[in-house]
Formats: C-alpha cells, sequence, structure tokens
C-alpha cells in the first residue's frame, strides 16, 4: 500500500511545567494515519487523550519528537503559520458544537473560508452551500442555531469542518452531548464522509461503543499506547440505526 | 483576510448585541453632540458681540484723559483734565487717518417736563458726533455748527427719556424740556438703539452742542473725552499713533513722560470680549472633550467585558486558522465601527441641537467646520486607542483555553 500519510507522529513527547513539578502527559508515543482512515482514538481521562487532541489539532507543538501533518513539520512553524496550517488542513469537531449564536447556518459554515483570502465571495457562498448539503441541510441555510436540534448544530459544525476540504476531521467527543439515537446518526455521516468522499477523521471518545464504528482503534493509558488495532468488523451505523424506530430527524434512506 | 471580511465579521459581532453596541455607542454620541452643539453656541455668541460692537462703528476711537504723575502722586484719569479745544485744533490740521471728530462733555442731570421728571445725563458734542457713533434720527433735525458757536440751547432726545417725560406720545419736537435749571428746545429725536453689550439703555440720553454743555452747565474749558473716526477700520493703528503723536506735541510732554491720555480702538474692545468668549469657547470644548474621552472608557469597558464573554468564539475562530492579528483585528474594528457610527450620529444629533437651540432659545449659534472634523476625528481616535488593548487582550488568549473556557 503506497497511500500518503495524512499523520506521521514519531516518538512524540509532551511535558508541561505545573510549578516545580514535570507533568510526563504524552511519554513517547509513534503512529501514522493514512489518508482515508477512520481512526478512533480512546482513553480514559488523564490518559493523555486531550494532549494528543491539541497537538493532532496543531494547537499545541510537542515538546521533544515530530509531527508531520501532510507531509509538513509543525515544529517549524510559527503560531501564525499553525493558524494557517488549521485553516487549510484540518477541520475540527467539538463536543459543544461551538457554533456562533445568532448566526446563520449557512454564515457559521463560511466562517473558516473568511480566513483565507484565496477565496473570493462567491467561491466561499457556493463551498459553503456545498457542505451543507453534504450533511443534508440544504433547507437549514438561514437557521440559526437555536433553531436547529443539537444533532443538527453538530451537523452543521461538520460542514464548517468539511468547508476547507481538509486533510483531516478532528473530532473531539463529537457525540459526547448528544443522545443515541443523534449519536448513530452523526456516526453515519461520519461513515458516510469516510467511505464515499474519502475523508480521514481522527475521532477522540472515551465510549467504546463509539469506536465501534471506525476502522481503527488506539487506546491510550497513562501517555502511552496501550493498543493500536484494526477493526476487523467495523460496524455500521446506518445498520444500527435502521434497528431503532425512525424519526423524521434524519433520514437514513437519502 | 481583507478588509471587507474583518468589516463583515464586526459588522455581524455588533448586530448579535444591537443594544449594547447602541448604549456604548451613546458616550460617543453625546461626546460628540455636545462638541458640536457648544462650539457652535460659543462661536455663535462670539459673532453677535463683534456684530454688535460693529454696530457702534468699529473704526471709532475715544481719546480719555488718563492717570498721570503730577509731584510723585499718580492721579485719576477720569479727575484729570487735559483734553481742550486745543487739542481738536490741533487733531483737525495734522492728522490724515482721521475724518472726524468730536468732543464730548457729560453732564448728569434732571430732564423736566412740566410736572414731569426724569434723570439723564446730557452729552455735549458736535455734530460729527452722530457719524462716528452711527446714530440716526427718527425725526427732526440735528443741530448745526451754528448752534455749537452760539451754545445753542437745543438738544436731541433719546426714545427712553420721551417715553418718561412724554408718556402720553405727544409729537416732542418744538417742544421746551428743562435740563436743571436750562430750558432746551427739542429739535431732533434719535433712532432707537437699544442695551448695548454691556447692558447700558443707549437710548436714556440727551445730545446738546458741546460749548452749550461747557458754558452753560458745567462752566469748563475742559472735554471728558474725544470721539473720532478713523478713515476705515483698516488704518486704526496708524490713526492711533497720529493721535499719541498730535496729543504729545499739544500737551508738550517730554519724550520720559508718560502718556497723559489713553486713546482706545474698538478693535481692543472686540479682543477683549472674543477672547473672552474665546475662553468659553475653550471651556465648554474641554467639557466636551472629556465627555469624549468618558464615552471611550465606556467603548473600553465594552470591549474587554465583550472579549471575555467571547472567549469561547475566539478560541473557536483561532482553531479554524484566525491568526492572532485576524482576532485583534477584528476586535480593533468592532471598536471603531462602534466609535464611528457613534461619531456621524453624534454629528446629526449635534446639528439638531443646535438648530432646536436656536429656534427656542434664539440664541445665535454658528456650526464651525473645524469643530465637526476635530470631534469626528477624535472618535476614530478615541475607537482605535481604547480598543486596542482588549483587542491585543484577545488575540494573544491561548486557543486551547479559550476553547475551554466556560
Amino acid at each position: 500500500m503506497s497511500k500518503k500519510k495524512a499523520v506521521e507522529i514519531k516518538d512524540l513527547k509532551r511535558e508541561f511545567q505545573m510549578g516545580s513539578e514535570i507533568v510526563r502527559a504524552l511519554k513517547g508515543i509513534s503512529f501514522e494515519v493514512e489518508q482515508g482512515e477512520f481512526v478512533t482514538i480512546m482513553g480514559s481521562s488523564g490518559s493523555g487523550k486531550t494532549t494528543l487532541l491539541n497537538i493532532l489539532g496543531c494547537l499545541d507543538k510537542p515538546t521533544i519528537g515530530n509531527y508531520f501533518l501532510d507531509g509538513v513539520d509543525i515544529k517549524q512553524l510559527n503560531r501564525d503559520e499553525l493558524a494557517q496550517l488549521r485553516n487549510h488542513k484540518i477541520g475540527f469537531v467539538f463536543q459543544s458544537y461551538n457554533l456562533l449564536a445568532r448566526t446563520s447556518a449557512l454564515e457559521n459554515v463560511e466562517l473558516p473560508l473568511l480566513y483565507n483570502k484565496d477565496i473570493s465571495v462567491s467561491e466561499r457562498r457556493e463551498r459553503a452551500i456545498h457542505a451543507l448539503e453534504a450533511v443534508k441541510l440544504a433547507d437549514r441555510f438561514d437557521h440559526m442555531p437555536n433553531q436547529l436540534s443539537g444533532g443538527q448544530q453538530q451537523r452543521v459544525a461538520i460542514a464548517r469542518a468539511l468547508v476547507n476540504e481538509p486533510v483531516m476531521i478532528l473530532a473531539d467527543e463529537a457525540t459526547g452531548n448528544l443522545d443515541s439515537r443523534t449519536s448513530y446518526e452523526i456516526m453515519a455521516l461520519m461513515q458516510e464522509l469516510n467511505s464515499k468522499q474519502g475523508k480521514t477523521i481522527v475521532f477522540v471518545t472515551h465510549e467504546p461503543d463509539i469506536a465501534v464504528f471506525s476502522s481503527r482503534t488506539i487506546q491510550l493509558r497513562d501517555g502511552m499506547i496501550q493498543k493500536d488495532t484494526k477493526n476487523q468488523d467495523q460496524k455500521s451505523a446506518k445498520d444500527v440505526l435502521a434497528a431503532l424506530p425512525v424519526t423524521d430527524d434524519y433520514n437514513t434512506s437519502q | 483576510m481583507n478588509i471587507f471580511n474583518l468589516l463583515r465579521i464586526a459588522y455581524r459581532a455588533l448586530l448579535r448585541n444591537k443594544l449594547r453596541a447602541f448604549l456604548t455607542m451613546l458616550g460617543i454620541i453625546i461626546g460628540v453632540a455636545s462638541v458640536i452643539a457648544m462650539v457652535a453656541i460659543g462661536q455663535g455668541s462670539k459673532q453677535s458681540i463683534h456684530d454688535q460692537l460693529s454696530n457702534m462703528g468699529t473704526n471709532m476711537l475715544t481719546v480719555q484723559p488718563a492717570s498721570n504723575v503730577n509731584g510723585g502722586v499718580r492721579i485719576a484719569g477720569s479727575s484729570f483734565q487735559t483734553l481742550t479745544i486745543k487739542d481738536i485744533t490741533a487733531l483737525k490740521a495734522n492728522t490724515q487717518y482721521i475724518s472726524e471728530i468730536s468732543p464730548s462733555v457729560t453732564s448728569r442731570g434732571q430732564a423736566i417736563n412740566g410736572p414731569l421728571n426724569w434723570p439723564t445725563s446730557m452729552s455735549g458734542v458736535s455734530p460729527e458726533y452722530l457719524d462716528i457713533r452711527k446714530l440716526t434720527l427718527k425725526d427732526g433735525i440735528v443741530f448745526t455748527q451754528n448752534d455749537v458757536l452760539t451754545s445753542a440751547k437745543v438738544c436731541l432726545i433719546g426714545q427712553t427719556v420721551i417715553d418718561n417725560i412724554f408718556p402720553n406720545g405727544e409729537n416732542p419736537i418744538g417742544k421746551i424740556i428743562r435740563f436743571g435749571h436750562i430750558p432746551f428746545q427739542i429739535i431732533g429725536v434719535l433712532a432707537p438703539k437699544g442695551f448695548n453689550a454691556f447692558g447700558q439703555d443707549q437710548d436714556d440720553i440727551l445730545i446738546a452742542p458741546y460749548t452749550t454743555v461747557q458754558k452753560r452747565i458745567l462752566a469748563t474749558i475742559y472735554y471728558s473725552n474725544i470721539y473720532a473716526s478713523a478713515t476705515s477700520e483698516a488704518v486704526t493703528d496708524q490713526a492711533v499713533a497720529e493721535i499719541t503723536q498730535v496729543l504729545r506735541d499739544s500737551h508738550r510732554l517730554r519724550d520720559t513722560e508718560d502718556n497723559d491720555f489713553t486713546v482706545r480702538t474698538q478693535q481692543e474692545l472686540i479682543a477683549t470680549l472674543s477672547s473672552t468668549s474665546g475662553l468659553l469657547t475653550v471651556l465648554l470644548t474641554v467639557v466636551a472633550g472629556i465627555s469624549l474621552v468618558i464615552g471611550g472608557i465606556g467603548i473600553m469597558n465594552i470591549m474587554y467585558v465583550s472579549v471575555t464573554e467571547r472567549t469561547k468564539e475566539i478560541g473557536l475562530r483561532m482553531s479554524i486558522g484566525a491568526r492572532g492579528k485576524d482576532i485583534m483585528l477584528q476586535f480593533l474594528m468592532e471598536a471603531i465601527l462602534i466609535s464611528i457610527t457613534g461619531g456621524v450620529i453624534g454629528v446629526m444629533v449635534g446639528f439638531l441641537s443646535t438648530w432646536i437651540v436656536t429656534l427656542t432659545l434664539g440664541w445665535p449659534t454658528i456650526i464651525s467646520q473645524s469643530s465637526v472634523l476635530l470631534s469626528f476625528f477624535v472618535c476614530a481616535i478615541t475607537g482605535i486607542f481604547f480598543g486596542y488593548y482588549p483587542a491585543q487582550k484577545a488575540s494573544r488568549l491561548d486557543p486551547i483555553e479559550a476553547l475551554r473556557y466556560e
């Protein structure tokens, strides 16, 4: 397999100075994510999951070791360059959606493109509409976040993560605030984006029943990788959803 | 990020908090409006004082006896008698910048018409006095040079005196009244001039030939004042120099001696009054300026609150690619938008309130271009200055912590 690497992490360590004490959050981890993979990173609190997420998201830099995102060594970049890199190569999906209040769905999705000066007004609008269509919210362009359900809000957030055509979608407990039905809907959407559009997805969670929908699980424990396994029997979220009683919120037959 | 995106982001952020944006603007609106209105009122009163003085004859010069040293004792000007017919003759013969000249003596006394009387003052002058002081007659004629030569007992009468001793509206022309013990025939009625800038009633007066007042009432050869007109307002300074030289020669003053008279021009008066109302303008501007600064502090306060409140939004914007510079410009732009919008509204409110002041209180107002430009400029600066620190604070936030902020 000669697939391009989306993420390469080599012997990565991250230490924090807390007063006189040095806290070692990550104690030397190495893994690679190929393009088109759907990886879940699991771990209980204190496992270094959040630290890894921050580094993967280029919000933080490793103390020791290297992190290449799409072949770019982030150690060489300053604050502004990291921001540019996030803008071009990463799509964030947060647990609490983080949509701008009193701002329409379309404008929320346009937001990352406002910080990309190469994109014209018309192209920005076009791509935002396209992204909202991809998450099946074509009829909700003008809705404010408070007029949308939790699942719909998270889909707007996913559209926002898609709109800059990132190398990797980085989801942080993206189903944490949702009930199980809506969680399955979101996972079904993620799976669809992964399989049909070939999006690389890294999904950070602590819920094992979410991890079964991904193709690979990395288990963190005490700042080390405890387990890195391919999922042999990846479940389809659509099937799980179909087993539940049907609602109008998300029509799986689309 | 280009400027239009920036404007869009800032504009939307403000729209999301309309009331708060408006309340923040209010400080600026009041500041700008008060600068414009107060400066307009100050300028208006300055102009009206100037107009009033011009009406009195801005090319008028007044010569008064001044304090002088007599054997080491300084003597008050009013008790000093130096101005005589000799000075008038000398001035008439030796000046080129003076068009008209009139001596003046004044006596206070009762004007009596039968059973009615009224305390007033009588000015003894030459016929040129009316031109110099820009006085006109409503009715009748001015006394002549011949009346001056003969010390004729004729007088001109002011409206206030008429109102008090001819209360029934009869025509005073030709009537004989007494001033003190001396009977005078009224030959002319002065057009009313109203009160002057100092609150003196300019119509409470009788005017007679100076020789009459000197010889028949005061028994003096001295004048209390000399009034003169410069040929134009522009040559007032030359006229003053001329008068000074002629009078020094006439009074035989040595070079070491001070003048025993003063020559006053209306320009001095105008300058004095202008500087008084200029001071008023400065004072009002300072007050208004302070309210602008307070408005600016209001902006700063709100921007700080806004940055704290929107920490999570800032974290989000940073995580999706906003650089520190972008965040800073966004908040700076918000502050500038608030102050500029407030400035525009403030200018309109300033015009409106100035108009209302003129309409309701009848105060003269002049809206000066410079005050509009200045307050607008100060506004923009205020926005940048007071918006800068909150914006900088926002731009320095750590995206990780900002995202987790609750």
